[in-house]
């Protein structure tokens, strides 16, 4: 709860998303999704499979177009600036992927050190230096000569967190960063997380499945459900929460559960089936 | 009608959307890649000679043993094929003539695109394709880094320069592998078979056969770039591209060489 103390004392909103529409061919993905986070502040967006969070975040990032809606990263409309604004704005995101998204192509330090040399005027000798000082926060210092293919999962996804804080940024995205891991991994990315934000300052928007690393992590909490915002609020309050949903969520329980054995393959067997 | 006459329809009418976007997607590309290296410095995109200078190497330089290779052996076929049928005529002598013109005009470029395509055509899909699926597109994006001027324009430029080289050196040899098989038959020596076959050979002709070879390198980039970036079901995803990418841009190599011959030889 100190983190967040520090945070209320900083109301400055970075990111603002409002009333964000989106659709996949007929299918609505997000529906009129609200979105809020104050500077230094550790979101987490949680949500089941298909529950349109990953959509949420590649919105954010810009990668897809809405069909109605605004977003806000630091006070700029992602969709009204100039390409040169927008330049300048990704300079200050950074975002780590599920798959690490490391350039295979390339070594580790190269990948490192791909956006110092594509937006930078240093000179190589100090854009090795930045590149192993990021590698050494991540616990990945001397691994700069390995390939991508020589790294563990644990291991690309700590690299990627790297290139993503390579250019400081004042944003930072991840995208299931604990999926897939083992637990104690798991547990050292949350605690990079945490020093990341306390050390630097940064805010960060965390989608993750992962109950025990969201709790870890998260100042606040945004549950979202077939696209639509269920619940945002502090650990404690979704802990406490009696929505259905989100104690389904929590307690890992399926929908199906609840489902009558007849009613659903009446619904199997009709012939209008559409997605649940 | 009939369920399946309305499905067959139906996919056709699909086929020739994708085929149609997919067309508009290739000539943007062309368009943003020539854009980024007019304005790219302008908007920090700008085009590192060293990425050109290694794709001239990757789809230039390492494809010249395999290029001259076989136009050598197509010299040689083209020698045993036309003394065959020029003797009917008694026009054996003719052989030099029909050689240099045809071999500087269609053969070599067409064989140097083939080959230009299974290398480099597949490589620049299953590279894309590849890229797209690991999110590597998306991270490039989010960088800010345009991936049309980072994944496209290099090779195009490459290509661009790479072919016309790759011609250059595979009319020399497919028209040494005619003279290989001539000489004997036309009482010459090797070296006033090369002489007589350039001086035959007016500007004309050389230049079809470059202007050919830069139409197939444009041809070879978009179409395995364009497979790539349309990639969507993981590694057989990528398989696919990568096959598609060689038998599409072979159709439109061989369709855009009888166009360009066409309006060349008016």
């Amino acid at each position: 709860m100190d983190n967040l103390n520090k945070k209320q004392a900083n109301n400055e909103t970075v990111i603002e998303v409002s009333n964000l529409v989106t659709h996949y061919g007929m299918r609505k993905i997000l529906d009129g999704v609200d979105l809020d986070v104050k500077k230094g502040e550790i979101r987490v967006i949680m949500g089941g499979s298909g529950s349109g969070k990953s959509t949420l975040l590649w919105h954010i990032l810009g990668l897809y177009q809405p069909t109605k809606g605004h977003i806000k990263l630091l006070g700029k409309d992602i969709h009204k600036i100039s390409f040169n604004d927008m330049l300048k704005l990704k300079q200050d995101i950074g975002v780590s992927f599920q798959s690490g998204a490391l350039f295979s192509s390339m070594t580790v330090g190269e990948n490192i050190a791909l956006p110092l040399r594509e937006f930078t005027n240093l000179d190589e000798n100090t854009i090795r230096i930045i590149s192993r000082m990021k590698l050494e926060v991540v616990n990945l210092g001397g691994f700069h000569k390995l390939m991508p293919s020589q790294l563990s999962g644990g291991m690309i996804k700590r690299a990627a967190l790297a290139r993503s804080i390579v250019m400081d940024p004042k944003l930072l995205f991840f995208d299931e960063p604990s999926a897939g891991l083992d637990p104690v991994v798991a547990s050292e990315i949350d605690d990079l997380i945490l020093s990341l934000r306390d050390t630097m300052g940064m805010s960060m928007v965390v989608v993750t499945h992962e109950l025990d690393s969201a709790f870890k992590i998260a100042d606040k909490i945004t549950v979202l459900d077939k696209g639509k915002n269920l619940i945002t609020g502090t650990v404690e309050e979704i802990k406490n929460s009696d929505n259905k949903r989100v104690m389904d969520l929590l307690q890992r329980r399926s929908r199906h559960d609840k489902l009558d054995p007849k009613d659903y393959l009446k619904r199997l067997t009709q012939e209008n089936y559409t997605l649940s | 009608m009939s369920k399946y006459l309305i499905k067959r329809i139906e996919s056709v009418g699909m086929w020739s959307f994708q085929a149609i976007e997919r067309l508009g997607f290739a000539m943007r590309l062309f368009w943003d890649s020539f854009y980024w290296l007019l304005v790219g410095r302008r908007y920090k995109q700008k085009v590192r000679l060293r990425q050109v200078v290694e794709q001239v190497r990757v789809n230039g330089f390492d494809a010249l043993p395999i290029v001259t290779a076989l136009c050598f052996v197509v010299g040689m076929m083209l020698s045993i094929q036309l003394l065959y049928a020029l003797s009917d005529f008694g026009a054996e002598s003719q052989v030099l003539l029909a050689i240099a013109k045809s071999v500087t005009r269609e053969f070599s470029p067409l064989i140097t695109g083939v080959i230009v395509a299974g290398r480099s055509g597949a490589a620049i899909a299953a590279r894309i394709g590849s890229q797209v699926v690991s999110q590597e597109i998306d991270a490039l994006k989010v960088m800010g880094i345009v991936p049309v001027r980072y994944l496209v324009l290099p090779p195009l430029l490459g290509l661009m320069i790479s072919m016309p080289l790759l011609v250059i050196c595979a009319d020399f040899t497919a028209i040494l592998g005619g003279a290989i098989f001539s000489v004997h038959k036309l009482d010459m020596s090797i070296s006033a078979y090369l002489v007589e076959s350039f001086n035959v050979l007016v500007v004309g002709d050389v230049l079809q056969g470059l202007i050919k070879s830069v139409v197939f390198g444009v041809i070879i980039v978009l179409v395995g770039a364009t497979t790539g970036f349309y990639v969507t079901g993981g590694a057989e995803g990528v398989g696919r591209a990568t096959t598609s990418a060689v038998v599409i841009s072979i159709s439109f190599i061989v369709l855009a060489d009888m166009i360009a011959s066409y309006f060349l030889t008016q």
